[in-house]
């Protein structure tokens, strides 16, 4: 990005400037809702788009939606800036202003979206503008992989996710949430509450990078950094959070959706705080910091308790603050000395004080600082994590170990490269200097409202985390309040605690991260199993496409009839064939002889090896069916039979010929397979015809031909009226038919061999 | 009686089968000669027969056919049906014949022109 820097009159664009113009509209629309929100007010507005289904064009506001969509179009000012300026002279600068202001877009149809089904489109148009983002470096291999990783891992996760909306659109008769939230007990009573359950936590896991989905969220930090502070931590991440508060009232409050989230948000959240420690890519950090947030949403949003939900909403607005602004800070440092090294980063704090200024407040919020709102956070988490009724102990813990460490990484992005000595920075062909304005306006605000807020928490808790408990458990006087000096109690001890573990894992973190590399190679490495996955796809499809279309005709055949088998055979066993009773009632020794005479010519066409003996067996049966006909009163099929058996045999003969002899039949040794087809077809035939002959038959056509067919057409033969009067139109396609296989035969037997022919 | 009849039918139904996968296609217009037949026996069988064999016709001087006549409908379809079924195997006989004239063979695996192995695509 380093040689973009050289124009900053190309700020002045409209790919620079209607971005951040959008966003702040936007975020000044939703301002207005605020005092209705606070009030208490939930609005609702609909437009009909598939009334057939049932479904709307709805959206609500109410605390969570409103909250969210302040957050997306609030960072999304600060971001949008940023870009403008950190991107401005980019060949493509305008297509990344489209693709990061459609994601906006979406993002906020998401939160907003009161229908299901609306939520899910606008949840997918996110996944794709998120897949055009990291993917924007096109150019190369590493942004292709990790853009393709994350469309893959949450697309899979989003169609999950609608599998599960349909089952609950099946279950309750409804896609419209304000409707679902008055259903109660519906969903948590109904037989497909796992499955429902089970899908839609598909949906919320691999979008906020749950483990063991978290793979593909360090690897989208290959965007461009305003991007990673945008959609892989601020915004879209948080949509699976979002997507959890959402169907708290519907399927939260079951062991099963405590425990598992329980597990997978604490598994999640020390899990990333640890390998965050390790990194030195500052983004990777940042990345493996927010998987951290991400994990302790997602654990607090398991407990139905007024002090975890209250918790989760603070940290939701205290992450969604100090991580963007840690990003766009990161962005500056970035752009300012082409590394974002941990290791050669040190001393800018002399030549970038605004900077420095912009991280270090962010940076105190997220080591949960007093007074900033972090501090707040984290008393909260501590206190919710207190009152778990999963198990204390766990989540507590599980807070405890990422706060502290959430501590250290806090001094390592905002510390070390700031403070101390000059590091070894690449050496640039300008002196590193102050990031521009549109860069640092965005950290700088963002950072001193964690401040803010910190020293006056009470806005925020009465328009955004009480309106945001009354959206998710119905109650708003569950809320807790936000105090920045609660008194002397256990989370205070807990967080003077955190403070000394931190500050120890500080000191001493370069031994510690020793530790964590080693450990690591010994661990699975998931991302590597991703490629795995994703080969083994390929080698299955190649697999099966070998063996359904090897490009030889006979195992098509052998496919095909398989299929048909399987299909009604499946079927006959899954329903039963009601067979009736297998009457041999009227049969004498006539019949006997002519169906013994079918099935011999059958037989020996089957069995011979020679032309002349197969068409003459072909014509046995050909004329054993004939006389089936006249035996039980079909003259006229029977002549019509006995004229076509004629024939097929002359034409076989004439064709003979022109075509070899017949090639040796293979052993039937190897033709067990197709025996066994065949043998199964042909019963299952028989079994269906004696089924259909078993129930009663439905007569009212033929007695209406049988009434008509004088008085109306003045015909005697019933047959021969149905098919030139009743039925004409067929029997004048059925000759069209003729006709026209005759002209193509003689067409095909009149031409030349074609050039290159053998 | 009917049972009888889609017992033969299952016979035909299976021959033919096991002509058609042999993997020649003189064998293989001799399966499909056989399955004509059979669904043609199947057709007719649904529509139950009539042991004695009355054919359905209006007598002299009647409006209605007297008593229990065959089941007029079936016959119709499967009229239809041989037919049908005749042009089908007409124009299945002559596309062989021009199979072998072109290819040399009537080994149906042995015909790759459209799905050539990958080793073959160049030749």
């Amino acid at each position: 990005m380093a040689d973009h820097s050289e124009h900053p009159a190309s700020f002045w664009t409209a790919a620079s400037l209607l971005p951040p113009l959008i966003a702040a509209a936007l975020f000044a629309v939703f301002t207005t809702f605020l005092p209705a929100v606070a009030a208490g007010e939930t609005l609702r507005y609909a437009w009909g788009w598939i009334p057939a289904l049932g479904v709307d064009f709805s959206f609500v506001i109410d605390g969570l939606s409103l909250t969210f969509s302040l957050l997306i179009s609030g960072i999304g000012i600060a971001v949008m800036l940023f870009s403008g300026r950190y991107l401005a002279g980019h060949p493509q600068h305008g297509r990344f202003s489209l693709y990061l202001v459609s994601f906006m877009l979406a993002m906020l149809g998401l939160v907003l979206a009161d229908n299901l089904l609306v939520l899910f489109v606008f949840w997918e148009l996110t996944t794709i503008t998120s897949f055009l983002l990291i993917g924007f470096s096109h150019g190369s291999e590493v942004s292709r992989r990790a853009a393709l990783q994350a469309l893959l891992v949450t697309g899979a996760g989003g169609l999950a996710m609608l599998a599960g909306f349909l089952l609950i659109g099946a279950e309750t008769g409804t896609f419209e949430l304000s409707a679902l939230r008055e259903m109660g007990d519906v969903l948590r009573d109904s037989p497909l509450y796992i499955p429902i359950l089970i899908l839609v936590l598909c949906g919320a896991f691999t979008k906020s990078a749950q483990f063991p989905f978290h793979f593909w969220l360090p690897n989208a930090m290959a965007a461009p950094t305003p991007v990673s502070a945008f959609l892989h931590s601020a915004t879209m991440v948080k949509g699976g959070v979002y997507l959890l508060a959402r169907m708290h009232p519907n399927l939260a409050g079951t062991n099963t959706w405590l425990w598992t989230l329980v597990i997978f948000g604490a598994f999640t959240t020390v899990f990333a705080s640890i390998v965050a420690l390790r990194q030195n890519d500052l983004k990777q950090t940042l990345a493996y910091t927010t998987l951290m947030a991400l994990g302790a949403l997602v654990l607090f949003l398991a407990a139905p308790g007024g002090y975890a939900v209250t918790a989760a909403a603070t940290f939701l607005v205290v992450h969604s603050l100090y991580k963007a602004a840690l990003f766009l800070t990161i962005g500056c440092v970035d752009h300012a000395t082409g590394t974002r090294d941990a290791r050669r980063l040190g001393g800018l704090a002399r030549r970038m004080p605004l900077t420095a200024l912009a991280g270090g407040l962010a940076a105190l919020s997220m080591a949960g600082m007093v007074p900033f709102i972090g501090f707040i956070g984290k008393e909260l988490l501590y206190k919710g994590g207190l009152e778990s009724p999963a198990s204390p102990i766990i989540v507590t813990g599980a807070i405890f170990a990422a706060s502290a460490l959430m501590f250290a990484v806090a001094g390592v992005v905002a510390l070390r490269p700031f403070w101390g000595s000059d590091g070894k920075m690449p050496l640039l062909d300008r002196p590193i200097r102050e990031a521009p304005l549109p860069m640092l306006a965005g950290p700088l605000v963002l950072g001193v409202l964690g401040l803010y807020f910190g020293l006056s928490p009470h806005g925020l808790q009465v328009h955004v985390t009480d309106p945001i408990v009354g959206a998710i458990l119905g109650d708003p006087d569950m809320a807790k309040e936000l105090y920045l000096w609660a008194g002397f109690n256990l989370a205070l001890i807990l967080s003077i605690l955190t403070f000394a573990t931190g500050v120890a894992i500080y000191v001493f973190q370069d031994r510690i991260r020793e530790r964590i590399v080693a450990a690591e190679s010994r661990l699975m490495n998931f991302d590597a199993l991703w490629d795995r996955l994703l080969a083994a796809i390929g080698t299955g499809a190649r697999v099966v496409t070998d063996l359904l279309q090897p490009g030889i005709a006979s195992r098509y055949l052998m496919a095909v009839f398989t299929t048909i088998t399987l299909l009604i055979g499946s079927a006959i066993l899954i329903r039963g064939l009601d067979i009736g009773t297998v009457g041999l009632s009227g049969v004498d020794g006539v019949h006997v002889v002519v169906f013994g005479l079918t099935i011999a010519g059958t037989l020996l066409a089957v069995v011979t090896n020679s032309r002349i003996a197969a068409i003459t067996g072909l014509g046995v049966t050909g004329t054993g069916v004939a006389l089936v006909f006249i035996m039980f009163g079909a003259p006229d099929v029977a002549i019509t039979q006995i004229l076509v058996e004629m024939l097929i045999v002359v034409l076989f003969s004439v064709a003979a010929l022109k075509l070899p002899t017949l090639p040796q039949r293979l052993p039937f040794f190897h033709r067990r397979a197709h025996a066994a087809v065949s043998i199964a077809l042909g019963a299952i035939v028989a079994g269906v015809v004696i089924a259909v002959t078993s129930v009663p038959l439905d007569l009212r056509l033929t007695e209406f031909f049988e009434a008509n067919s004088y008085p109306e057409a003045h015909g005697r033969n019933i047959v021969n009226v149905i098919l030139v009067d009743f039925r004409a139109f067929d029997t004048f396609g059925e000759i069209s038919v003729v006709a026209i296989a005759a002209i193509s035969a003689y067409a095909l037997l009149r031409q030349r061999k074609t050039k290159g022919s053998q | 009686m009917e049972t009888l009849l889609a017992m033969t039918l299952g016979c035909l139904v299976a021959a033919g089968v096991y002509l058609m996968l042999a993997g020649d296609l003189l064998r293989f217009l001799f399966g499909l000669t056989l399955i004509s037949n059979a669904v043609n026996l199947a057709i007719f069988t649904s529509g139950r027969i009539t042991v004695g064999g009355t054919p359905p016709l209006v007598p002299d001087g009647a409006y209605e056919p007297a008593g229990d006549v065959a089941n007029a409908l079936p016959q119709a379809l499967i009229l239809t049906a041989i037919v049908i079924g005749f042009g089908l195997f007409a124009f299945a006989l002559v596309l062989t014949l021009k199979a072998y004239g072109l290819l040399g063979t009537i080994d149906i695996d042995k015909m790759r022109l459209s799905e050539a192995k990958p080793d073959e695509d160049k030749a």
